[in-house]
């Protein structure tokens, strides 16, 4: 049997798998604004293509914190204190990006708009990237001491190891939100979103690679579980080479499948090479943060178990009967609420 | 400067500016949900319109509110990590509560709202708002019991040099919650209903689209007047509540240095001086303070003087008054704004049950636009002396402010935070005002701008503009 601790950790993970997964798309489709749409009204369809579920998905991320605070609130306040300034700038272009989708449309003025549109841009590359960030630097450690503080400076969170685990999650979601763009459109927006997502993939392989080798070198955590991500890199690559095939065959919503379960899988990877660690210390492995020393009471975590495992279903039903109502193509001639 | 006054700075400035779009959706929400549910009844073309107009502030205001959310959900951890640690166990619960339960419930629902209109049915598309405005208020009741076990903590023991929570029920039966949930919300209806009839009665008074502009405010009177009312009547409660559970915050909204005497009269004026710890000029009207505390024309309230020594006794030597000038006006502004409210609300709904809207009042329709300050003013004003009056503490009795902060962030990034969120707040500020003061000038019957793609030949474009 699992415990308290084990089942949050898990569940943990399952938030953030389902907040890459979903916002995943909602950002590559953010950026894919910048160049995929030639024109304003297509900037406007891709835009409508995820308008009705963005604040949802992001809902995910929030979900994710408030997890992390109430069950390993020593994970919660050492990750988010200490990784302060990168999270200033994530929530920048969050807020950034979450007005621009309302504001955009409401003048028709080409200048104003224009402004929201390098919003929506920053505001969707920014985060993935600096997550990705963010996320690396857990696996490789920082320094964290005795008493839980980590004082990083700008080279213990930016370096080499991160910035390829960060562009690598930014060419991730690109992918995956082209995909869900060709879903969601039609004519030439949708054969354009198709190809770029194929040329990407070439690149998104090489980056896995370098940041799987990177990875091994740089971190312990195949040393901890290689069998495991050995078998989550297998199914990766399988993955990878059917995302490959749909795409060819314009199977787009078995592509779209194809890439999202690429993000769950990457996602999980990070999850399994730190368990049981939640964060790794660089200064001493006894430092380390872990689903012990970092975690709420037994009965905390009995509580939220009881709460979360009630409400969840229903948060899946209604959220998959809103991607069951808005299943339609976007059209340019309908009314584009953005 | 000093790492905890710019963290006490950020959170205040942060908070303030997140509630002040908070109250306004809570409000809204209901009154659009109110006026969709009319039109599903009566089947009238012009609710339907009303619900859409006043919809569209909503979505304004709506985004604003939750991307300055966001940081708030963040802040904890960032600014405030020792807090994080020490109560993590307690104040998390409720905030994960609040994310899976009303976050998402919100988000997804204002998504289908705001798309749906031509796929879901009329009354499908009704359930979606109203499960909308119960997000909210849900939202509302799982932060603000995160909030009361600041103000009065329960449920939880101390292990280890940490809260941990023994007692769920405790938390959310926690009778701060029971009195504070209430009064918030309802406040909050009465910013969503004075923001509808202000806005109303200055388009009657540029006598643009009369009808339906008093129609709006006839039914937002209503809920303005009923709310502000039983915001009074819970404040009374609140009040009352108070003088138990945190004596030193009801004696420095009284301006209190000293016993009060029995009966206790109330202060409406005093000329504080915190240094000397006296007041130099009151007025004073006898029997009230009494009454506000106790429900009773007599009973003694204790003094500043009195609570100090008691409190040195419980928790050592330190000093516990907060700060006094802050808490005694803040508490008296709000009570101002609170009674003009229901002043405004009551004439207001004397003139549409008389009919007489339409007779052009100019001075009234000029308050009630006015009007629209008052419950901002009255939230602002609530919070800060709330959140001021519990100072030092932050948890009451268990963890002061000072202990509160996070000790790895340097003041250099605190300020550099600081400086980044004031910018975006004031261009969010402007921006939304901007959009707030357009949509109402283009008012109900403008079609929508970016709507000439719609081919009216076209049978989708012809359902898509209805
Ligand atoms: C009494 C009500 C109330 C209070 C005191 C607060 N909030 Fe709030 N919050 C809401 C009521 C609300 C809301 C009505 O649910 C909002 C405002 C407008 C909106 O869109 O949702 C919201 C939005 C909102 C969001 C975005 C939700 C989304 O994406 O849909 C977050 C993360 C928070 N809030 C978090 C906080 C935190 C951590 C607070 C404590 C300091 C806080 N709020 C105070
Ligand atoms: C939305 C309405 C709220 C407003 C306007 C507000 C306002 C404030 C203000 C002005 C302070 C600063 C007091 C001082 O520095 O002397 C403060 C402190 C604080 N508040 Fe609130 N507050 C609100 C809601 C909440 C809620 C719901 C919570 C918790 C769930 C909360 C938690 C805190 C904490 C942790 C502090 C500590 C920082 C400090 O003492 O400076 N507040 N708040
Ligand atoms: C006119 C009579 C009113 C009285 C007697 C009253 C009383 C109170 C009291 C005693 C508190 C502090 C509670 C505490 O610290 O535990 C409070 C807080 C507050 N008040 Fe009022 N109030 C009145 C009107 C209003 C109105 C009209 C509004 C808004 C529209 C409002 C909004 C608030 C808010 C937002 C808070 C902070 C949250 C809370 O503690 O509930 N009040 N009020």
């Amino acid at each position: 049997m699992l415990s308290l601790n084990e089942l949050w950790f898990v569940l943990v993970a399952v938030l953030f798998i389902g907040f890459f997964f979903l916002e995943g798309f909602d950002f590559g489709v953010g950026m894919s604004t910048r160049f995929l749409a030639k024109n304003d009204m297509e900037r406007r369809v891709l835009i409508n293509s995820i308008g009705p579920f963005w604040d949802a998905n992001e809902v995910w991320l929030l979900t994710a914190g408030g997890a992390m605070f109430a069950a390993f609130p020593n994970w919660y306040a050492t990750m988010f204190s200490g990784y302060y300034t990168p999270l200033v700038v994530l929530l920048l272009a969050l807020i950034a990006r979450g007005v621009a989708f309302e504001f955009r449309g409401k003048v028709a003025n080409g200048k104003w708009k224009g402004t929201w549109d390098v919003a929506i841009f920053l505001g969707s590359l920014l985060p993935p990237f600096l997550l990705g960030v963010v996320f690396s630097g857990l696996m490789k450690g920082l320094p964290i001491d005795g008493d839980m503080e980590m004082k990083a400076g700008l080279l213990d969170m930016v370096n080499i190891y991160t910035l390829v685990g960060g562009i690598t999650v930014v060419v991730l979601c690109l992918v995956h939100g082209l995909m869900f763009a060709s879903l969601r459109t039609t004519g030439s927006l949708q054969e354009r979103a198709r190809k770029l997502a194929k040329k990407l993939l070439i690149p998104l392989a090489a980056l896995f690679v370098i940041f799987a080798i990177m990875t091994y070198f740089q971190t312990d955590v195949f040393e901890v579980r290689g069998l495991v991500l050995g078998l989550l890199a297998v199914v990766g690559l399988v993955c990878f080479l059917l995302a490959g095939m749909f795409m060819s065959k314009q199977r787009d919503g078995w592509a779209f499948g194809m890439t999202g379960a690429l993000i769950a899988l990457s996602i999980s990877s990070v999850f399994v090479g730190l368990f049981p660690r939640v964060m790794v210390s660089s200064i001493s492995e006894t430092f380390s943060l872990t689903i012990t020393n970092a975690a709420s009471g037994q009965y905390s975590l009995k509580v939220m178990t009881i709460v979360a495992l009630t409400l969840l279903p229903f948060v899946l039903g209604y959220q998959i009967w809103s991607y069951f109502v808005f299943h339609k193509r976007v059209h340019e001639k309908e009314h584009l609420e953005y | 400067m000093d790492v905890l006054v710019l963290a006490r700075l950020q959170f205040a400035a942060t908070t303030i500016f997140h509630f002040f779009f908070v109250p306004l959706s809570i409000g809204l929400v209901l009154l659009v949900a109110i006026m969709e549910t009319m039109y599903v009844v009566k089947g009238k073309e012009e609710y339907k319109r009303m619900a859409k107009f006043w919809g569209k502030l909503f979505l304004i205001n709506f985004a604003v509110g939750v991307v300055t959310g966001i940081i708030q959900e963040f802040q904890f951890g960032m600014n405030w990590s020792d807090y994080s640690r020490f109560v993590g166990d307690v104040f998390g619960a409720p905030l994960a509560v609040e994310a899976l339960f009303a976050f998402f419930m919100e988000s997804t629902f204002i998504g289908l709202w705001i798309f749906g209109w031509d796929r879901l049915s009329k009354k499908v598309h009704m359930v979606c708002i109203w499960l909308v405005a119960l997000g909210t208020t849900a939202s509302a009741f799982w932060i603000l019991a995160a909030n009361s076990f600041m103000q009065r903590p329960v449920g939880f023991e101390i292990n280890n040099g940490r809260a941990e929570m023994n007692d769920f029920f405790a938390l959310i039966g926690n009778g701060q919650l029971w009195v504070e949930f209430p009064h918030t919300v309802l406040g909050a209806f009465a910013t969503g209903a004075f923001m509808i009839t202000g806005i109303s009665a200055y388009k009657m008074l540029r006598k643009q689209d009369v009808q339906f502009f008093k129609k709006s405010f006839t039914i937002a009177i209503i809920v303005g007047l009923t709310a502000s009312f039983a915001t009074a009547l819970f404040g009374h409660q609140q009040a009352q509540y108070l003088v138990k559970t945190q004596p030193m915050k009801m004696a420095a909204s009284e301006g209190l240095w000293g016993k009060s005497g029995d009966p206790a009269p109330w202060t409406v004026y005093a000329h504080i001086d915190s240094d000397n710890e006296k007041n130099n000029f009151e007025i004073k009207i006898p029997y009230l303070l009494s009454f506000l505390s106790y429900s009773s024309f007599s009973g003694e309230v204790k003094g500043m003087h009195q609570l100090q020594a008691e409190y040195e006794q419980a928790y050592g030597p330190g000093d516990y008054i907060p700060p006094v000038r802050t808490t005694f006006w803040s508490f008296r502004i709000m009570i101002v704004a609170g009674c003009l409210m229901i002043l405004l609300g009551m004439y207001g709904a004397y003139l549409a049950w008389r009919k007489k809207l339409e007779k052009p009042n100019k001075f009234f329709y000029r308050c009630m636009l006015w009007g629209i300050s008052l419950p901002f003013i009255a939230n602002t004003a609530g919070w800060v002396m709330t959140e001021f009056g519990r100072q030092p503490w932050t948890v009451f009795g268990y963890m002061q402010t000072k202990d509160s902060v996070s000790p790895s962030v340097t003041s250099g990034q605190l300020l550099f935070s600081l400086i980044a969120y004031c910018t975006i707040y004031t261009a969010l500020a402007i921006v939304m005002i901007y959009l707030f003061v357009k949509t109402i000038k283009k008012g109900p019957y403008a079609e929508n701008i970016d709507d000439h793609s719609s081919d009216p030949y076209s049978k989708e474009g012809y359902h898509a503009v209805s």
